[in-house]
C-alpha cells in the first residue's frame, strides 16, 4: 500500500471534500430550512402552511435520501478512478 | 366476526410467518448467530435495518407525539432520518472494512485498548437498555390493546413473546424474520393512512393529502386544522412554539444518536462489500422514509378526526353527549380503549356531554365560565395509543385495524430483537469472551447470549412499569446516550489518526456520564419516579431539556478527546496504518471474529 500512499491521500482528499459538501446541504434543509430559517420562508405558502414547515416534516428526509444515493454513486466511482475498488 | 377475534387472526397469522421463519433460518454457530453469514444483499439488508430500527417508537409513539404538538415536533422526522446521512458518510463503509462483528471490538482494537475496548461495551449496554425500556412500553400498550386488557398485564406477557422469539435465533433468522416484520409493518402503517387521507382530501397519497384540500369545508387540510385547534384553546398546529435552539439540539442528538446505536451499525458488519454498505444505508433509508412521510399525515389527520368526533357540531355547538359515547357505534374504540387504562373521559359538569378543550386557556377559561363547563373532560389520552386507535378512530374496517395491530406489534418486536441480541453480543463476546474468559467454547458463549438477554429484559421490564416519557421520549433518551458516548468515538477513530487510548476513553467517559447525569437529574435516578430534582419544562440549563442533551454530551466527548490526546503519548505507528486502511476499500476481506 505505500508505494501509492500518494494516490491514497488523493482518494482520501477527496473523499472528505464530498463529505463536507454533502453535510453542509444535510445541514441547510433540515435545521436551516427546517428550524432556524423558517421565519424567512414563511412567505412561501405550502398547502396551508409555508414551505419551512414542508421542509420539517417532508423535504428534509427526501433531500437525505438523494444524499445518500448520490454520496454512494459518487464515491463508488471515485474507487475506482483512485484504483482502490474491491475487486 | 367480531374485533377481537380478527384481530387475534392477523397477530396470530404474522407470528406464524415469524416463528416460521426464524426456524427455517436457525443460528447454528457463534458467527451465523451475530452476523447472518455474509450473503445479505444490499437491498434485503436495508429492508431488515428498517425493521429492525422502526420501532414502537416510529410505528406506535411518533405520530402521536406529532398530533397532539405539531410543528414542534418534527424533530423526530429529521432526527431519525438524518442520521442515516451521518451513517452513510462518516461510519458504514469503514466499519465495513474493518471487518469484525461488533462496534466495541473497533474500539478496542482502534484505540488499542481492552480499556476502551470495555468502556465501549459499557456505553452500549447504557444506551441499549434505555432504548428496550421504550420498546417494551410499546410493546406493553400493543398487546394491552389486542388482547383488551390493563398496559401492565400487557407488558407481562409482552416480554415473555420478545424473549421466546429473540432466544430462537441470532441474526440471520432475525434478519429473514425482519424481512417479513417489515412489510407487514409498513403495510399495517400506510393502508390506514390511504383510506383516511382519501377520506379527508381525496388524495390517496397521505404525504400529499397533508397539504391538500380539506374536501369537507374546501380549506387546506392544515389550515383547517390550525382553525379547529385554535378554537378549543390549543397551540397552533403548524406554528412553532417551543425555544429554536432546545429543538436544533434535539434533531442533532436524534441524529447522531442514530449512527451510535450498535444494533443499526452491527448491520452494515454483514454487506459482502464496502461498496454495498454505502448503498445499503441508502436503501435502508428508502425503506424507512417511506413510513416517516407517511407519519406527519398520520399525525394532523387524526388530530382533525379527534377534534370533529369531540365536537360532532363544530367547535361552535354542542360538544359530544356521553350517551352517544356509550351507543354510537362510531365511538366503540373510546370504551375499547379505556380497558388500557390509557384514554379516559368524564362528565366533570354533570350536562350528559363531553367537552374537549384546554383548560389552561384563559380565553377558554370565558367561554367555559359562560357554559358551565368545568375543566376538560377528556381527562385521559395517551399519545401512545393514537396510531393503533386511528383506524377505529376513523371508522375503518375491521380487517385494517387487525392488520394495525400486528404491524404494531411487528415494530416493537423486531427492535425488541435486535436489541436484544445487540446487549446479548456485548456481554458474551465482548465482555465474556474477550476481556474476562477469552477460552470459552462456543457453545458457552451462546449460552452467556442468551442468559444475558432475559436479565436484559427483566431489567426492562421493571423499568418499563414506570417508564420516564411516552414511548418515543424514552427512545430519545436513549438516542441521547448514544450521541455522547459512541459516535464520536467512531468518527474520531476513522478521521483522525490523533485520537489515542487515554482520549478515547476520557471521551467516551465524560460524554456518557454528563448525558447520563443530566438525564437522571431531569428523569430521576434510574428513571426512579420522583427522584428527580429539575424537570424538562424548566430544565437545569436554559431551554435544553434532557432530551436534547445528547448533543452537548457529543461535544463534551469530543472536546476532552482532542485535548487529552493532545496531552499524551501518540497512537502507535501500526495504529495509524490501520486508520489509514480502513479508509481505504481495497482488501476488504470478509467480517472475521476477533480474539
Amino acid at each position: 500500500m505505500s508505494e501509492n500512499s500518494e494516490d491514497n491521500n488523493a482518494y482520501w482528499d477527496a473523499n472528505v471534500r464530498l463529505i463536507k459538501i454533502s453535510l453542509i446541504v444535510w445541514a441547510i434543509v433540515s435545521f436551516g430550512f427546517g428550524i432556524i430559517f423558517r421565519p424567512l420562508l414563511a412567505g412561501i405558502p405550502v398547502g396551508g402552511t409555508d414551505l419551512g414547515f414542508w421542509f420539517a416534516q417532508q423535504g428534509s428526509i427526501i433531500v437525505f435520501l438523494i444524499l445518500i444515493f448520490f454520496y454512494a454513486w459518487r464515491m463508488n466511482n471515485l474507487d475506482q478512478e483512485h484504483g482502490v475498488d474491491e475487486e | 366476526m367480531d374485533q377481537f377475534t380478527l384481530n387475534l387472526l392477523f397477530v396470530g397469522a404474522s407470528f406464524a410467518l415469524y416463528i416460521g421463519i426464524a426456524v427455517w433460518a436457525r443460528a447454528g454457530s457463534t458467527s451465523e448467530f451475530y452476523a447472518a453469514g455474509r450473503g445479505v444483499h444490499p437491498v434485503t439488508n436495508g429492508m431488515a435495518t428498517a425493521a429492525d430500527w422502526m420501532s414502537a417508537a416510529s410505528f406506535i409513539s411518533m405520530a402521536g407525539l406529532i398530533a397532539f404538538t405539531g410543528y414542534d415536533n418534527s424533530s423526530f422526522l429529521m432526527g431519525w432520518t438524518g442520521g442515516y446521512v451521518l451513517l452513510a458518510l462518516l461510519l458504514a463503509p469503514y466499519l465495513r472494512k474493518f471487518g469484525k462483528f461488533t462496534v466495541s471490538e473497533f474500539i478496542g482494537d482502534r484505540f488499542y485498548s481492552p480499556t476502551a475496548r470495555l468502556v465501549a461495551v459499557i456505553c452500549l449496554l447504557t444506551a441499549s437498555i434505555t432504548y428496550v425500556i421504550g420498546q417494551m412500553q410499546g410493546v406493553g400498550i400493543a398487546f394491552g390493546r389486542f388482547l383488551e386488557i390493563d398496559t401492565t398485564w400487557g407488558l407481562l406477557i409482552g416480554s415473555c413473546v420478545v424473549f421466546a422469539y429473540a432466544v430462537f435465533g441470532g441474526m440471520k433468522g432475525v434478519t429473514y424474520t425482519q424481512v417479513a416484520q417489515y412489510c407487514v409493518l409498513i403495510t399495517a402503517y400506510t393502508i390506514p393512512a390511504v383510506f383516511i387521507s382519501l377520506q379527508l382530501t381525496g388524495n390517496p397519497i397521505p404525504a400529499l393529502g397533508l397539504f391538500g384540500e380539506h374536501t369537507a369545508s374546501g380549506e387546506p387540510l392544515l389550515a383547517k386544522l390550525d382553525q379547529i385547534v385554535r378554537d378549543l384553546g390549543f397551540a397552533e398546529y403548524t406554528a412553532a412554539h417551543g425555544s429554536t435552539i432546545n429543538m436544533v439540539l434535539f434533531t442533532l442528538s436524534l441524529m447522531i444518536g442514530t449512527a451510535g446505536l450498535p444494533h443499526v451499525i452491527m448491520r452494515f458488519f454483514t454487506v459482502p462489500k464496502v461498496s454495498d454498505a454505502r448503498w445499503s444505508a441508502g436503501w435502508t433509508l428508502v425503506f424507512i422514509a417511506l413510513l416517516y412521510l407517511t407519519a406527519p399525515a398520520v399525525g394532523a389527520m387524526a388530530r382533525l378526526n379527534i377534534s370533529e368526533l369531540m365536537w360532532p357540531n363544530g367547535t361552535d355547538g354542542a360538544a359530544v353527549s356521553v350517551e352517544q359515547i356509550d351507543n354510537d357505534p362510531e365511538y366503540a374504540w373510546m370504551a375499547t380503549w379505556q380497558k388500557t387504562g390509557l384514554l379516559g373521559w368524564e362528565d366533570k359538569n354533570g350536562d350528559g356531554k363531553i367537552q374537549y378543550y384546554n383548560d389552561a386557556n384563559a380565553e377558554l377559561q370565558d367561554r367555559a365560565a359562560a357554559n358551565g363547563w368545568e375543566g376538560n373532560e377528556l381527562t385521559n389520552f395517551n399519545r401512545d395509543i393514537l396510531v393503533l386507535a386511528n383506524p377505529e378512530i376513523a371508522s375503518l374496517p375491521g380487517w385494517v385495524i387487525g392488520l394495525v395491530a400486528a404491524g404494531g406489534l411487528a415494530a416493537a418486536l423486531s427492535t425488541a430483537a435486535g436489541l436484544l441480541l445487540a446487549i446479548s453480543s456485548a456481554v458474551s463476546h465482548d465482555l465474556l469472551k474477550g476481556q474476562l474468559t477469552p477460552n470459552m467454547s462456543e457453545k458457552s458463549e451462546l449460552m452467556a447470549a442468551r442468559i444475558s438477554m432475559a436479565a436484559a429484559i427483566v431489567v426492562a421490564v421493571l423499568l418499563g412499569l414506570n417508564p420516564p416519557g411516552f414511548a418515543a421520549q424514552t427512545v430519545a433518551l436513549a438516542f441521547g446516550l448514544a450521541a455522547a458516548s459512541i459516535f464520536p468515538a467512531l468518527m474520531m477513530g476513522i478521521f483522525s489518526t490523533r485520537i489515542n487510548n487515554t482520549g478515547a476513553v476520557a471521551g467516551m467517559l465524560s460524554g456518557l456520564v454528563v448525558t447520563l447525569l443530566y438525564i437522571f437529574l431531569h428523569k430521576g435516578w434510574f428513571f426512579i419516579p420522583d427522584t428527580n430534582m429539575f424537570t424538562d419544562a424548566d430544565p437545569l440549563l436554559g431551554p435544553i431539556k434532557s432530551t436534547s442533551f445528547g448533543a452537548i454530551g457529543a461535544a463534551v466527548n469530543f472536546a476532552v478527546a482532542y485535548f487529552v490526546s493532545g496531552m499524551t503519548k501518540e497512537a502507535p505507528q501500526e495504529i495509524k496504518d490501520l486508520v489509514q486502511s480502513v479508509r481505504i476499500p481495497r482488501g476488504a476481506g470478509t467480517a472475521v471474529e476477533g480474539h
